[in-house]
This record gives structure tokens, sequence and C-alpha cells, in this order.
């Protein structure tokens, strides 16, 4: 029995392997309706699947197949045309040919469902088709349509005794004669058909046989299936046989013993070698998983009514096989969110000027030791407006942190919990209980998650993740005595200050330590103080830069140590809720070292936050001295500078067209009357203005209105240049820092509205 | 059959757990500490290769600390699901076998945070062992 259970099992872990390969070309056939080639992969897929049931005695199984075959067979010599009709019937006898192989995989028999509507609704279809064809082949109609004949076995080898045929020069057209007189009960093999017919020579023949021998031989040689489980046990083996190594480096290091130097160094070479290699056979490439997509798409657009073309790049990218089964679950959910949230009714893309069909590129690459994966949509975007008002909707940030949140900030309001910005819950998202979950399982194998949306033009995730989570490159660093691991995918630079240069380059920003890098200002975070540790007295500071979330952080520590290869050992039971650590590892000298969570810690510090609120505020301390700004000119030569994510427009106005509201300036604009705050006085600056004519207006949006402030120049944008700054206020309420040379005030948009009017920009309902 | 125990002394008491459920037992290793742990993990320790979280059974009982400088013993214990615990005692006993009709529930006047992780007292000749839950031991941080 054991030999029968060991053939079964072949032949399930195949059929699985072929049933993904089907979807696929169903899904690409319904796209190209006349391929050949498309129709033969799957009219041999469904064969063999049907003839080793048959072999194996599963019934069902053989039955369901069965029709399916012949309905294909008939698609294949294009007795019948394609219909998305067809495709969702032959779809459905793929889901029904999976279940009976879960079926046949759990109980070892094939369980008492019925298919026999399944069967009866496919027999339809060929029963129509049958119909037609003997009207159109009136010849080939009056032979009686045997089912239980078995088709030609040579059509089931791989590849196709025709094409080959046909690359040595054989017409279609003679082909498809012969074809048609197996069809029809000839018995001889297509070969000597064609041979009989004096199509081909008996030389060509025999060379296509040769290559087709050779062909399926190649392929069964030079790959065997090895269980996963095995791998998983070698990387294992391999993670420890690292260790060791390491271990033994240490010592040897130490010995003026030339041979064990040599030795050792020897191994060092293998064990990279080994665990390169043991880590290949481990990759697989991308499209195991993105080809079960295009059906997922297709199934969704039947259900919602879209349209929604397919693309890939990058197929062939590979990653660790545990990483693959843990972004399956991610992917398939950003997909279905692209294809029900972003991508708009055919009837809505038209009426913005887009092809009805929409478009969903899936792209994958590697990119320095990580793969990125991009799915991109070219669907409605996703307005940050929006975002914000939903988000103070839910109750989950308050106006002002809301207004406050960048473009791309509020964009990361979707990762939140509970937050959803459907319309309506349909079946398929929109129950808020997505996003952050696909966030949370990216976070937890060590990637980072990022979205760009452009509205009108549609909506890209970003995903980074690493190579593999087994043996990971990491920097090795001391607090209080104990050994840490940082792993090198956060690893940005490492800096090392004297204590001279500490006082001059760590400063507190609003209680925050920051330190001065190259012009600009760096977020610190004491890992002695994370951890509750005491600090080590010491002459100099080590900081060690790290990226987490798309920002960065210096973490203090008490001295670093080396690089060195890592394997991530979990924690027990009793550690496993302390968000910090990502796991343990063992040094080269067998000291154990925790494994320090970037994300984590930077959360933990309140540098970036899950929560939104935190976020926004996190942001405004951490990012307020990067930001990008807009700087003008006032009277007396004064500089002010606007955060340029508020400035929506450049505008000109001729004086002639300020009217007058009230006591306020406004302007007709865009079909909306804008009210007009003169900078000069907003800030009291009083000294010989010089406005001129036209009047340089800057257009910002505040609390989704807009407002124009006059300004006498408009000088520059300027991004990452706020390496001086003090508290002094001067009416903008933000202090004042040095840009471009310059010092200049910075100025808070509400603020400086309300010098003026507290009423002008009080929430008004408007649509 | 009655089962054997593996007996260790704790502030002066005997517990026992069954044989079965220890792996091996060590003289103290070199521990690894981790900050923002539960108060009862003492640390990290390396046994061959695996990273084994061990447990102070003083501080998990509410027993006081040890004394300075006083040495302990590694009684790595091997729970249901798999999970390998290092549970730090006093001193180590004999292996004993006692007759199955020497137990009985421990008594009321066991201290509650012992009795929560006692599940039988047995009278042995001029002593008592206490019979410690190592499933209930070991559960830290999570369920406290």
């Amino acid at each position: 029995m054991d030999g029968m259970d060991e053939i079964i099992a072949e032949f399930l872990v195949e059929s699985h392997e072929n049933l993904d390969q089907l979807d696929q070309d169903l899904v690409s056939l319904e796209r190209e309706p006349g391929s050949r080639e498309l129709l033969s992969s799957i009219f041999r897929t469904v064969h063999t699947i049907k003839g080793t049931s048959g072999f194996l005695a599963f019934g069902a199984l053989e039955s369901v197949t069965h029709v399916g075959e012949s309905l294909l067979s008939r698609l294949r010599d294009g007795e019948m045309t394609l219909t998305p009709q067809l495709t969702t019937v032959l779809l459905e006898m793929v889901d029904a040919v999976r279940s009976l192989l879960a079926t046949i995989e759990a109980s070892g028999g094939e369980g008492d469902a019925d298919h026999s509507e399944l069967v009866g609704r496919l027999n339809a279809l060929l029963d129509g088709a049958r119909a037609e064809a003997a009207t159109e082949h009136a010849s080939a109609g009056d032979q009686p349509e045997d089912l239980d004949t078995p088709p030609p076995s040579v059509v089931a080898s791989q590849p196709l005794i025709g094409e080959l045929l046909v690359e040595r020069g054989l017409g279609v057209h003679d082909l498809t004669l012969a074809l048609v007189e197996q069809e029809i009960g000839d018995q001889r093999p297509l070969g000597e058909i064609l041979v009989d017919d004096g199509v081909v020579s008996l030389e060509d023949v025999s060379e296509a046989l040769q290559a087709q021998a050779g062909a399926r031989r190649s392929v069964a040689d030079s790959s065997i299936r090895v269980d996963v489980d095995l791998l998983d046990a070698l990387m294992n083996l391999v993670g420890e046989l690292v260790l060791t190594r390491n271990q033994l480096l240490q010592r040897a290091a130490t010995r003026q013993d030339a041979e064990l130097q040599r030795t050792a160094h020897r191994l060092n070479l293998i064990a990279g070698e080994l665990q390169e290699g043991v880590m290949k056979t481990r990759m697989q490439p991308i499209d195991s998983v993105w080809s079960k997509l295009p059906r997922v798409v297709r199934d969704l657009c039947v259900s919602l009514g879209k349209s929604v073309r397919v693309e890939m790049e990058g197929r062939d990218t590979e990653l660790d096989k545990t990483i693959l089964e843990a972004v399956k679950d991610p992917l398939t959910h950003l997909v279905r969110n692209s294809v029900d949230h972003g991508v708009e009714s055919a009837a809505a893309r038209i009426a913005a000027g887009k092809p009805a069909e929409g478009r969903l590129l899936l792209r994958a690459f590697h990119e320095g030791g990580q793969v990125n994966i991009e799915i991109t949509d070219d669907g409605a975007g996703i307005d940050p407006v929006a975002l914000r008002a939903k988000a103070v909707a839910k109750g989950m940030l308050t106006r002002a942190a809301a207004d406050a949140l960048g473009d791309r900030e509020a964009l990361h309001l979707i990762f939140a919990p509970g937050f959803s910005t459907a319309a309506s819950v349909t079946n398929v998202s929109g129950r808020g209980v997505g996003m952050d979950v696909v966030k949370t399982n990216i976070e937890k194998i060590g990637g980072v998650i990022d979205v760009v949306s452009t509205v009108g033009q549609g909506t890209t995730v970003r995903i980074k993740i690493p190579l593999t989570l087994a043996i990971i490159p990491a920097l090795v660093i001391t607090a209080a005595g104990n050994l840490y691991a940082i792993p090198q995918v956060n690893l940005l630079e490492l800096v090392r200050l004297e204590r001279e240069q500490a006082l001059t380059r760590i400063e507190t920003i609003q209680g925050t330590p920051v330190c001065r890098l190259r012009g600009k200002l760096l977020p610190l975070v004491d890992l002695r103080a994370q951890l509750g540790v005491p600090e080590a007295e010491s002459e100099t500071t080590f900081i060690v830069v790290l990226a987490a979330d798309g920002r960065q952080f210096g973490l203090v520590v008490d001295d670093i140590k080396d690089t060195e290869e890592i394997v991530v050992k979990p924690l027990g039971k009793a550690l496993r809720g302390i968000a910090l650590y990502a796991g343990a590892t063992i040094m080269g000298d067998g000291r154990v070292a925790l494994i320090l969570d970037a994300n984590a810690l930077a959360r933990q510090a309140g540098m970036v936050s899950d929560s939104a609120a935190a976020a926004a505020t996190a942001t405004r301390a951490a990012d307020a001295e990067r930001a990008a700004l807009l700087v003008l000119g006032l009277s007396d030569g004064r500089r002010v500078a606007l955060p340029l994510g508020a400035v929506d427009r450049l505008e000109q106005f001729a004086l002639d067209r300020i009217e007058r509201v009230g006591g306020h300036e406004v302007v007709q604009y865009r079909g909306e009357i804008l009210p007009l705050v003169r900078l000069n006085q907003a800030l009291q600056s009083y000294g010989e203005t010089a406005e001129g004519d036209p009047m340089q207006v800057v257009v910002c949006q505040h609390r989704g209105r807009l407002v124009g402030f006059v300004v006498e120049r408009i000088h520059d944008i300027v991004e990452d240049e706020l390496a001086v700054r003090t508290h002094l206020d001067t009416g903008g309420h933000q202090g004042s820092a040095v840009v471009g040379g310059h010092v200049t005030e910075l100025v808070d948009v509400e603020q400086a509205v309300s010098a003026i009017d507290p009423g002008l920009l009080a929430p008004v309902a408007v649509s | 059959m009655s089962v054997q125990y593996c007996t260790f002394r704790l502030d002066g008491h005997l517990f026992g757990v069954p044989v079965a459920s220890v792996q091996e037992v060590l003289k103290q290793q070199e521990l690894t500490t981790v900050p923002q742990a539960p108060p009862e993990v003492s640390g990290l320790i390396n046994l061959r290769g695996q990273i084994i979280t061990t447990l102070e059974l003083r501080t998990r009982l509410g027993l006081p600390a040890r004394a300075e400088g006083a040495a302990a013993v590694n009684v790595v214990v091997r729970t249901g699901d798999g999970d390998v615990v290092s549970l730090l005692v006093d001193e180590i006993g004999d292996v004993l076998e006692p007759d199955d009709a020497d137990f009985e529930g421990p008594p009321e006047t066991v201290p509650a945070r012992i009795r929560a992780l006692v599940t039988s007292v047995c009278k042995l000749d001029g002593a008592l062992m206490l019979v410690l839950d190592t499933e209930l031991a070991v559960q830290v941080g999570t369920a406290a």
C-alpha cells in the first residue's frame, strides 16, 4: 500500500502544480482566444490529470476531467470558440478538480461531493458545440462521436510531435487534416498518417520523435522533488555550521598556529558557499505566488462588473520560500483592494478619459539585497483630503492633527487599524480589517510597506522585504555589558563623537535629543534608556543611524563591535511579548545576543507609531526639521517660509481684481471667492511695502478651504536646510531657522490667518 | 507503577518534578540578561547552540531572593508543547520513587503563590515533597 500512497502523493503534487498553470492559462486564453499554444497546454494538463486519475481509479475526478477534456479538444480544433461563459465553466471545472484533489489528500478517497451538475453543464455546452459542428463540418459530423475514445496519446506527450514537425517545415494545414483523420477514427499514429500523406519524410518524423524523447528526458533528469522539511532541516544545520564557524574563527585568530589559521579560513569559505547553495535551493520565483493572481482578478472583475488587465514584470525574481509564503496573503489582499477600490467602473473610467479596461501592474525586482514588490493600478487614486476627513469623522484624529499631516503621512492612514475608505462595505473589502493586517504581516518578516498615490491617476503600493530570514548580516553593539545585534537592513551609517564634538553637535529640541549630521537634524534614541539599563561611562558617544518605517533616527549605544552573520533563533514563550526583540542569536564567543527590532525601537521611542494621532505629532517633531519650504520675501527684506505641503499654487493677480467683502479683500478665483491675507500685516511687518502690481499670491489649502497670502516676492523652494534654528518667535509661531544662508521665519498657516481674522477659517459647511 | 521524581531544594522547601519532564540538570551557566523582561526571567543561556530562557523559580514562587553569590542549579525542563525552559533552583536532590498512596492535595497552609503551582504533596519520611506543575510554572509574561 505504501507504494500506492507514494504514487498518489506524487500525483497530488503534480496535479496541484498543473492546476495553478491551468488557472493562469485559462485566464490568458480569454485574452488570446485563438492561441493554439495555450489551448494545447491546457488540453495536455487536463488530459494528464484525467489519465492518471483513471489509472488510480478516482472515478469522479476522471468523469469531471473527461468532459472538460472533450470540451477543450473542441476548442483546440477550432470547432468551438471561447466565450466568457465557457471560461467560467472551465474554471469551475478546475475548482472542482482542486476540491476533489483536496479531499483525496485529506481522506485518501474522493468523498461524496456531487459534481454531476457541473458535468451536466459541461456536457450541455459540449452538445451545443456538437450540433454546431455537425452542420459546419458535414463530413466529420457524420461520424458518431464517441466520447469514451481516449484522445490520441501522442497529443499528451510534451512537446507535441505535430509542433515539432511544423518546426521542421510541415504545413499547419496538412497537420490539421491529419489530426482530423485521427479524430474521426484513424488509429495510425500521427507521424505515420503524415508520411503516408506524403507531406513529411520518414527521416523528419524519426528526428522529431528523438527530439521529443530528448526533451522529455532532460526535464525529468535535471530536477528532483525535495521535501521542504528536508530543506528547512538543511538550512538549520547550515545555520549551526555558520555559528560554529564563527566561534572557530574567533578562536583561531588568537592562536599563533598557521596551519589552524589556514584550515579555519578554508572552513570559512566552504561554509559560506554551502550557505549560499542551500539558500538557493529554497529560492522560488515570485511567479509561484503571482500565477494565482490573474484568476483572483478575473473572478473579482466578473463579480464587480469591471474589466482589469493584469501585467507582470520580473516574475522570475527569486525569494526564500518562507518569505514567499508569508507575502502570499498580503499580496492577494492588496491586489483585491486595487481591483475593488482602486480601479473604477468602466463607465467612470471612460468619463475620466481613461481606457475602459483598467490596468494592474505587478513588478518585482532585487535592490540592495532586498526584494521590492510593487502593485500599481491606474484607478482613481487615494485622496489624502478624503482620508483626513475620514480620520476626523472616525474620531481617530483631531482636525488640527489631521491638517498637520502631509499627504504622504495621510496616505499611511490606510494602514491604521479600523480604517476603511470604501463608501460601502462589499464582500470583497472595505471592512477596515485589511490594510493594517497587511502591514503587520509585512513587518513581521522584516519588510516595509509604502503607498504612493495620485488622485485620478492611480496608486502604487511598494513592499520591501529581505531575501531570506534564516541567516542575516547584523551589526553587534553593546549596552550595559550585553551584546545586541541589529539587522543590517536597517543600518545606514555609524557615527562616533568625541566628548567635545558631542557637546556641540547634540542638542535638545523640545525635549528630544537631536544630532546635527551633515546639515540635517537626526533625532536620537538612547538604547540604554529604552532598555532601562545604566549607560557606560565613556569619553565617546556611539550613534548607529538606522532607517525604520521610512524614517531615520540615531540609536545611542555603549559601544559598536563588529558585523557578523547571525542565525535568528526564536525567543521562548515568556519573552515573546516584548516587541523590542526580534529574536536571539549566538555570537562567535558562545554568548547569547538579543536581536533588536528597529521598527519596534522607533515605535517605543515615539518616533513612529501605529496610532495615527501619535504618528501625526511624531511626524511633526521628526520631520519639521527636514520639511520642504517655500521662501517668501516681505517688506524690509524680511524672509519668511511656509511649509510647501500647505501651498496649493502660486498666482499673480492684477490689483484691480481685488474686491471687498466686509473688511476682507477677496478675488474671484477658479469659481470660488478667495480671501486674501496680506502677510506683511499678519506678521506686523510695517516697513515700506512694495507689494506691486500684479500681486504675488501664494494660494494655500487649509482645512479644505483656500486662502491667498499676498507677499512681496517669492524667493525659492528649499529642502533640508534647517541646520540652525531658534525658537525666537516673531509672529510666525514656528521659530526661525537659517534657510539658504538667510535667517528666515517659519510661518504657521493657521496662526497667520487668525492674526488677521480668527473667523476667516472657521469651519463652514462646504461641500 | 509509581512515578520517579527529580527533587530539588528552594528556600528550605523540597520540590519534585516528574523525571520524564526533566531534560537535564546543569550547574550555573553564563546568563545573558534580558532588559524589559518579566521579573521571573533571569536571562538566556546557550545550551549547545539552543537558546533557553531561564526562570528564577524563587521569584516565580514568591520566595525571597537567593543570597548574593550563592550558586544556583539549572533544571532544564521540557513542556508539553516542546518548549524547553530552565528553572533556577538552590540545589538538586535525589531521584525519589514514592508510593502513590503517600500523595494528597496541598494543605491550606501552603502560601497561595506556591499552592497555585503545586499539584500535590507527598509525605516522605521526615519531609514533605511539593510536586511542581512545570507546565504552569513556565507560564510567565503571556499568562501573568
